[in-house]
């Protein structure tokens, strides 16, 4: 509590025009909000002169986030002009990264064309299908979990579950399956965070990831169509023409897209159980209240914390005049925490109204192709918890990882009570 | 005040009373109407309110409409000729007796 008092004073004392939001320590130490809050009263459309990754508007209230999300006319995702991430490397070859252009990426119509050649396998009627592997595999996991021992919850649930996930849905290796949240790690990192030490190291490892794929492409093409992601990729009309960076590319974005983001709810879920036992109780008492538990999640963790648009003229927003060129950040930590649109935004109620009211999978065009298959892998995971354990005792400060995008943990050591 | 039916994918009916100027995905909300979940509220931009307008009506009602709906639309899944989405359709006396039927899941 006293460190969230100073940084409450930090964000109070300092002038507005020194804000820079991105710095990955503000995300290690989750001292955001306090800085969030007073730009959202003071300065809901402010521009930071001078950060890591260049100068940047913020944008920090729902109802302008979403105007912002759905003028794709006015603010771009492609990679020709920019990128859809804060941080140019991430995506682009450049100071050290490499290009890794993707569909979230573009535009229409271009855009509109690979989105729906990946879609068909994450819409409902598909997630069906997937459902009974997901509780088997959900139990088998809880079930090993030792119960009175502290353990970190991000390893041997958030990744384990999400990466068998993932392994599925791309009918990857399955004993090899952790080389895809490794991957997934160092596409969103920068050496220094702890994971690359060099961005020769980063670039070497996303080549041995798109070597390990192309192999797998070029078997699947060769076999009979199936329903895994990358049989559908081989044998999509649409996707024949990729090239070998759009190739890995779009493997990156799935891969990302697929992991880090329910990792970070299915931990960020652990927390809240912890801080909010008597929601839990409220669940526990009544389990069809668990889909609207699981936006509350959503909406409460706000996994991706972030994501960037280029404008594409002068434009002038909420009295600001946007420059072409700029570098436009939609926080959606900050929007999902907006008292105008979220009543009692800081605090997790379980049975939230309109809990689907929420950010974190973005509107507009972009929006999360996998917001179905996050849900439902979150609700199996409640569901079978509440059957399970009676309490999650978060034991220690939860390290969190040092990102302005992914808005996660690293360790979350827990201890589980029968 | 028309009344508007909303069919689900297996074919259950929920006939639902509506003040005109509501849009059919407010009258579907208000009516806690299942498969129709309006995650962003009414903005054409999350294509969660997704409906096959019955082709009695589509002639009132027109298609989705160029820009933010069409666009909506265009990238759910089986999207039709009458796919719609019901937020942005403004209910009427003209309406009345309307029917929309919903896809399998909103994506």
């Amino acid at each position: 509590m006293a460190l969230q008092a100073i940084q409450s004073d930090i964000a109070s004392s300092i002038p507005l025009d020194r804000f820079d939001v991105s710095d990955p320590e503000l995300f290690v130490r989750d001292a955001l909000e306090p800085y969030f809050a007073r730009m959202r009263r003071e300065a809901p459309v402010h521009y930071c002169k001078k950060s890591a990754y260049g100068p940047y508007w913020s944008v920090t209230k729902f109802n302008d986030i979403v105007a912002v999300d759905t003028n794709h006319q006015v603010f771009s995702s492609d990679v020709s002009v920019g990128s859809f991430v804060l941080d140019d490397t991430t995506l682009n070859p450049v100071d050290g990264g490499i290009y890794l252009p993707n569909f979230l990426g573009m535009d229409p119509p271009t855009h509109d064309v690979h989105r729906m050649a990946v879609s068909p396998i994450v819409a409902p009627q598909n997630l069906m299908n997937f459902e009974p592997i997901i509780r088997t595999r959900t139990r088998k996991v809880l079930d090993s979990l030792p119960v009175g021992e502290v353990f970190n919850w991000v390893d041997c649930v958030s990744i384990e579950l999400t990466t068998m996930m993932l392994a599925t849905l791309l009918d990857f290796p399955f004993d090899e399956r952790r080389r895809l949240t490794r991957w997934s790690d160092i596409v969103t990192t920068r050496p220094g965070y702890g994971l690359v030490d060099s961005w020769e190291q980063r670039e070497r490892e996303l080549r041995e990831c798109a070597a390990y794929f192309q192999e797998l492409f070029r078997q699947r093409k060769l076999a009979q169509p199936k329903t895994d992601l990358v049989s559908m990729l081989a044998h999509s009309p649409a996707m024949q023409e990729l090239g070998p960076d759009e190739f890995l590319g779009t493997l990156v974005l799935l891969i990302v897209g697929g992991n880090d983001t329910t990792r970070s709810s299915m931990s960020g879920g652990a927390l809240a159980h912890h801080l909010y036992p008597r929601e839990f109780d409220k669940v526990k008492a009544n389990r069809s209240l668990i889909p609207n538990m699981v936006s509350e999640i959503v909406r409460w963790q706000t996994p991706i914390a972030h994501m960037r648009r280029t404008a594409l003229i002068d434009f002038e927003f909420r009295g600001q005049k946007i420059k072409k060129g700029d570098k436009v950040v939609m926080w959606y930590l900050s929007g999902n925490r907006d008292e105008e649109v979220i009543e009692r935004p800081m605090q997790f109620i379980a049975d939230r109204p309109r809990a689907r009211h929420h950010l974190s999978f973005g509107f507009g065009i972009h929006r999360c192709l996998g917001n179905r298959l996050a849900e439902m892998q979150l609700r199996v995971l409640w569901e079978e918890i509440m059957e399970r354990f009676s309490r999650i005792e978060v034991v220690g400060e939860p390290v969190r990882v040092p990102s302005n995008l992914i808005h996660g943990f690293i360790d979350l050591r827990v201890r589980l009570y029968k | 005040m028309p009344k508007i039916t909303f069919i689900s994918s297996k074919d259950i009916r929920y006939e639902v009373d509506a003040a005109s100027g509501l849009s059919a995905m407010q009258a579907a909300v208000d009516n806690a109407v299942p498969g129709i979940d309006a995650d962003c509220g009414g903005n054409a931009a999350c294509g969660t309110c997704h409906v096959y307008v019955d082709a009695a009506w589509i002639g009132k009602t027109g298609p989705a409409r160029p820009g933010s709906e069409l666009q909506m639309v265009q990238l759910t899944d089986d999207s039709r000729a009458n796919s719609r989405l019901a937020c942005q359709i403004t209910l009427s006396d003209e309406l009345d007796g309307m029917i929309l039927r919903m896809p399998q899941g909103q994506h």
